[in-house]
């Protein structure tokens, strides 16, 4: 084994160095792995990677740098991070996110973590994006978010002195375009992955959780309590999300019809995909239109806020009394359990900082 | 282990037999392929009905369905030799994704006449908790305060209830499991006997589930009595088996 490894390795380098004599430019990027959690391994299917998107080391990179570079917005001011900021999970404290010109959108933003787990593909509140890379090419162009246009960005990412070699070195070309530009950040997405909170070691048995904790993950699953699992997942889906689209009872008439707008079907109406409860410590506030300042308010709106509509899931219960109705201390406890579910490894994690 | 064992065990048999018979049929093994579809006593049901058409149980609920999703397997193909092959393998179905709509069988096995049977769900043997990853990331799981494992089936929408409002129900099948713990779980997946089967190339199997049946016989259903909460229900789900025990029927075979 130790042979063929040297040779190959010697062989790599007669390559490369033929490649540096000849100047041909043909650098392969390290294939990279994602540093998927045990506890993924053993209990979900493998995440999702395009096959003409493939992970390198050089790709997520350039990815990471293109995330946190400003001059993807018209005026420089904005970058991806300005509204998905890795101390807050990928995602900001405001309701709605501000654009470069000051212009205030209707959608919280959302966390990034976990994405390569999406198995629909379908990204967005109301599930608009197919895919996280043509996810990537929207916010660059919207009035509302970085307002430039990707001719503009293409141009200034070409005249930089480091870009064009970073591109050649993930991409095989030095020519900048918005499809690389999209390939790169999105594979720098998926290496965010969110796997390690007090709940996962539970998990795993290396922590015990409070009495509060198990108390509040029992209410958490229990039919005649909170049910919050055949949607958000539980212990055999530490993804602690369906991905799938629900209207979970906010509105009684829609303002934003969500997934019905995508769709065009009025049975969609209302509905939104539902978010992890993952990091729900750094990711206030809460729901699409960030509604809902604290975790506190979450709890009494699912307790007994539940507001009726056509398109309302069934799985929703009571909606008559507003909802199941929790005392005082079984909503202390379910939230207890909730921010069992923080990943403070995630947040400080030093690959994803700027 | 024990299913290859079979298999191979019963491949010989048939080898022998054929040669005996001195027949000319093919025996390259092959698989097999199902095909559900759905109805509502006799009236299709298919994903353009999800949410929008209404039905009327035998109780006189006036219902609509939002979705619908169930688990098949431990298929049994018993040869009239009365060997059994056992394929490996189950399948999740979801009205609103065509694809799941039909399975095709990881094993193989030699064609020839056979009685065939499925499962709805999974028996206790197969039941265990958090071991299929699909299943898991498909959120059909059951949490292990409801007796772990997993969803048979998952059938929820709204009824009417006596004010003429929309009222939700769960119907949701699973292993039978009392949180209190005075009764033992209760293995409530359905064996499925399908009658004969000719297994050729390129055979496809069509099965068809009435959810009407799970309404109906022997246990007449009330949506205003039973509709959320059934997962924790003991009896609701020794009744659900009961009902389920009619619903799925062959239709045809074809060979194509
Ligand atoms: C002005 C704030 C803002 C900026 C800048 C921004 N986003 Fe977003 N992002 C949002 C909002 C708001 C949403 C939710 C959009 C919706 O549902 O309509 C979102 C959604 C997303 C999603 C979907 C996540 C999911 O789980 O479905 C991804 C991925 C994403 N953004 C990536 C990016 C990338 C990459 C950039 C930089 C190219 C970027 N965003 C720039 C505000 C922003
Ligand atoms: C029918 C599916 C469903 C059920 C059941 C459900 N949720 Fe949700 N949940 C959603 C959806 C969908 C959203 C996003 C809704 C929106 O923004 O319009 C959401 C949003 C949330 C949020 C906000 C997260 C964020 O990042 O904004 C929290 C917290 C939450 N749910 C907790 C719970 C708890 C606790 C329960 C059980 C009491 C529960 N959910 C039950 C579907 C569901």
């Amino acid at each position: 084994m130790k042979t063929f490894l040297l040779l190959f390795f010697g062989f790599f380098c007669m390559m490369a160095c033929s490649d540096a004599n000849s100047g041909d430019q043909t650098y392969i990027p390290i294939p990279a792995t994602l540093d998927i959690p045990v506890l993924f391994q053993d209990r979900l299917i493998d995440p999702l990677i395009p096959t003409n998107n493939p992970l390198t080391e050089e790709g997520i990179a350039l990815g990471k740098k293109l995330f946190f570079d400003r001059r993807l917005s018209g005026d420089h001011s904005q970058s991806c991070a300005s509204c998905h900021n890795p101390r807050n999970a990928f995602t900001d404290n405001s309701q709605f996110s501000n654009g470069i010109d000051g212009s205030v959108g209707t959608r919280n933003s959302m966390p990034l973590f976990n994405l390569a787990w999406n198995f629909s593909d379908r990204f967005a509140w109301d599930g608009k994006e197919l895919g996280l890379e043509q996810q990537a090419l929207e916010p660059v162009q919207n009035p509302i978010e970085m307002h430039s246009n990707w001719s503009d960005v293409a141009l200034k990412l070409q005249q930089d002195t480091d870009y064009p070699t970073l591109f050649l070195h993930a991409f095989g070309t030095s020519t900048i375009d918005s499809s690389l530009v999209a390939k790169a950040i999105a594979q720098f997405e998926r290496t965010l992955i969110s796997g390690n909170s007090k709940f996962d070691h539970y998990l795993m048995g290396s922590t015990t959780l409070s009495p509060q904790e198990m108390d509040g993950f029992d209410i958490f699953t229990r039919e005649d309590k909170g049910d919050c699992f055949h949607c958000h997942g539980g212990e055999n889906n530490p993804l602690w999300t369906d991905n799938g689209f629900h209207n979970n009872g906010l509105d009684a008439v829609f303002t934003d019809l969500g997934l019905g707008a995508v769709t065009g079907d009025p049975n969609d109406h209302g509905k939104f995909r539902t978010p992890s409860l993952r990091n729900l410590a750094f990711t206030a506030p809460y729901m699409h239109d960030g509604r809902f300042t604290t975790l506190d308010e979450v709890i009494d709106f699912y307790s007994e806020g539940l507001q009726n509509s056509p398109t309302i899931d069934p799985l929703m219960k009571s909606i008559d009394q507003g909802g199941v109705q929790l005392s005082s201390e079984e909503k202390a406890s379910l939230k207890a359990f909730l921010l069992t579910l923080t990943d403070h490894g995630f947040v400080n994690h030093p690959d994803f900082q700027e | 282990m024990k299913k290859f064992y079979l298999i191979y065990l019963f491949t010989f048999a048939i080898v022998f037999w054929s040669c005996s018979k001195d027949s000319d049929i093919t025996l390259e093994p092959v698989n097999i392929s199902l095909n559900f579809s759905h109805t509502w006593n006799g009236q299709e049901v298919t994903s353009s009905a999800i949410d929008t058409s209404r039905f009327i149980n035998e109780n006189g609920d006036d219902i609509r369905i939002t979705r619908l999703r169930y688990l098949i397997s431990d298929i049994v193909l018993t040869h009239e030799s009365g060997v059994d092959a056992m394929l490996t393998g189950y399948h999740l179905i979801d009205i609103m994704d065509d694809e799941s709509l039909s399975y095709s069988t990881a094993d193989e096995i030699i064609p020839g006449e056979y009685t065939m049977s499925i499962r709805f769900g999974f028996n206790n043997a197969d039941n265990q908790d958090g071991i299929y990853n699909d299943l898991n990331t498909a959120s059909f799981d059951v949490p292990a305060q409801l007796g772990g494992g997993y969803h048979y089936m998952q059938l929820d929408g709204t009824y009417k209830n006596s004010n003429n409002d929309d009222d939700p129900y769960n119907y949701h099948v699973i292993r039978a499991f009392d949180m209190t713990g005075t009764n033992e779980p209760q293995d409530t997946s359905i064996k499925i006997s399908l009658g004969s089967v000719t297994v050729g190339v390129n055979t496809q199997v069509n099965i068809q589930m009435d959810l009407y049946e799970w309404f109906s016989n022997p246990h007449l259903w009330d949506l205003s009595e039973l509709n959320t909460m059934l997962m924790s229900n003991y009896d609701a789900q020794i009744k659900m088996s009961q009902n389920g025990a009619s619903a799925f029927s062959l239709i045809s075979i074809t060979q194509e």
